[in-house]
């Protein structure tokens, strides 16, 4: 019969690979992992709560230059896309990074509905991003708060 | 200390200890050789808090700062006059990203190696975008090293590692001493798999593969053009720096392709 600690951790643990399997995360997070210990054990939460907050701060801008009809600053939406590659780069968001590479394309080319629908589109996945990983956090706290220790997985 | 680095100018971690009064010159070596002093520049505040993790977990001091010109502010370099003053800074190593706004990482190079305080101060350039043009003009300008973002633990304790070599040996001579030559992590980096090496994304990628959305128009380089020079051993990348670096000056603009393009431990 399973305790509470080893149904939490193996949930932790698949629901972990998950997220890699299905291409949310790649190996940046496995990276910021590592820079996590007991003195900083809330590492990882921090930095991605920093680039959810940039996500939002920076789909705004490109939400406010695409609403300039008529007059939309191309170059502007396309720097707001760089900056979000890359922080979405450094924190190993990878599907939010690949879109980026697609919204770029649609800047550099000027297409006002590819560069909404792409807009649409990162929106939409930074979101679930947060959610999913809010849920991988939470099932964290919860192995803590059963006295387990977080299992380290090998993807 | 994200609240600290989050208003956008110098978060001084540590900040007892972030600066020290240099006396006589840059060459004379630190008293704690283990105290090495980073001033890392990044205009995105996600990047600036991961550097400063992966320098700090590596012992290093950080200063970090979003911005050529703050760069040059903290560094006394932003006002006309030679600084002559005992009141220099110690700082061992500047890391800079090359993009950003105002004044890019490349123009900082310039400005540092220009001036006398500063110019012996390795200066490493990190870039989201793997361009060659762009990493032989920093090479060429003296940048020490150049590194690929998302930039990582294995390509942090490399710097480390031959920073304090200089800073301990007083010659030019970046041998590598034994008990270095693998970092050993903590974690187990993940075994390759489709998961962690992924064709789709390019700037993760290990260096054999060329970013796609590169915006230079020069074309990728194939495997062999990388990893062609004779010094660089295929098992172990961790040695690039040493066979690479020992017969050339440190210095030197000239460096292979296979050090340049080294971003990653093959460990990834």
């Amino acid at each position: 019969m399973d305790t509470l600690v080893a149904q939490l951790q193996r949930q932790f643990r698949d629901y972990t690979i998950s997220l890699y399997h299905q291409g949310f995360l790649d190996d940046q997070f496995t990276e910021l992992k590592k820079l996590q210990d007991e003195c900083s054990p809330d590492f990882v939460a921090e930095v991605v709560s920093l680039f959810f907050e940039d996500c939002e701060k920076l789909i705004g801008n490109m939400a406010r230059a695409l609403d300039q009809t008529g007059n939309v600053d191309f170059s502007l939406v396309g720097s707001s896309v760089h900056q979000l590659k890359g922080s979405s780069s450094s924190v190993g968001a990878k599907r939010v990074k690949g879109l980026c590479v697609t919204f770029k394309e649609c800047c550099d080319s000027q297409s006002f509905e590819g560069c909404v629908r792409c807009l649409q589109q990162v929106d939409i996945e930074y979101k679930s991003l947060k959610a999913k990983l809010q849920d991988l956090f939470n099932l964290e706290q919860q192995i803590v708060q059963a006295g387990g220790r977080i299992p380290q997985v090998d993807i | 200390y994200s609240s600290m680095a989050r208003d956008g100018g110098v978060s001084c971690l540590r900040s007892s200890e972030t600066m020290r009064v240099g006396i006589g010159g840059m060459e004379s070596p630190p008293l704690d050789l283990d105290e090495v002093h980073v001033l890392a520049v990044d205009d995105s505040l996600v990047d600036r808090i991961v550097i400063e993790r992966l320098l700090r977990i590596t012992s290093c001091k950080v200063t970090a700062v979003d911005s050529g010109w703050r760069a040059l502010e903290f560094l006394g370099l932003d006002n006309e006059k030679a600084s002559a003053e005992l009141d220099r800074l110690k700082v061992d190593l500047i890391i800079t990203d090359y993009c950003m706004p105002g004044m890019t990482g490349y123009e900082l190079l310039k400005k540092i190696k220009e001036s006398s305080s500063f110019r012996q101060v390795p200066v490493v350039i990190m870039s989201s975008e793997n361009v060659l043009t762009r990493i032989d003009r920093c090479l060429e300008e003296g940048a020490e090293d150049f590194l690929l973002k998302p930039v990582k633990l294995a390509d942090v304790k490399r710097l480390r590692s031959y920073l304090t070599r200089d800073v301990k040996l007083s010659n030019a001579n970046k041998r590598k001493l034994p008990e270095d030559s693998v970092p050993v992590n903590t974690s187990l980096p993940p075994p390759p798999s489709p998961f962690t090496i992924s064709p789709v994304s390019s700037d993760s990628s290990p260096p054999l593969t060329i970013s796609p959305e590169s915006s230079d128009s020069s074309p990728p380089l194939s495997p062999l053009e990388i990893s062609s020079s004779p010094l660089s051993s295929p098992i172990d990348d961790e040695d690039d720096d040493v066979l690479t670096s020992s017969p050339e000056s440190s210095s030197a603009p000239e460096e292979s392709p296979a050090r340049r393009q080294k971003m990653r431990s093959p460990l990834d």
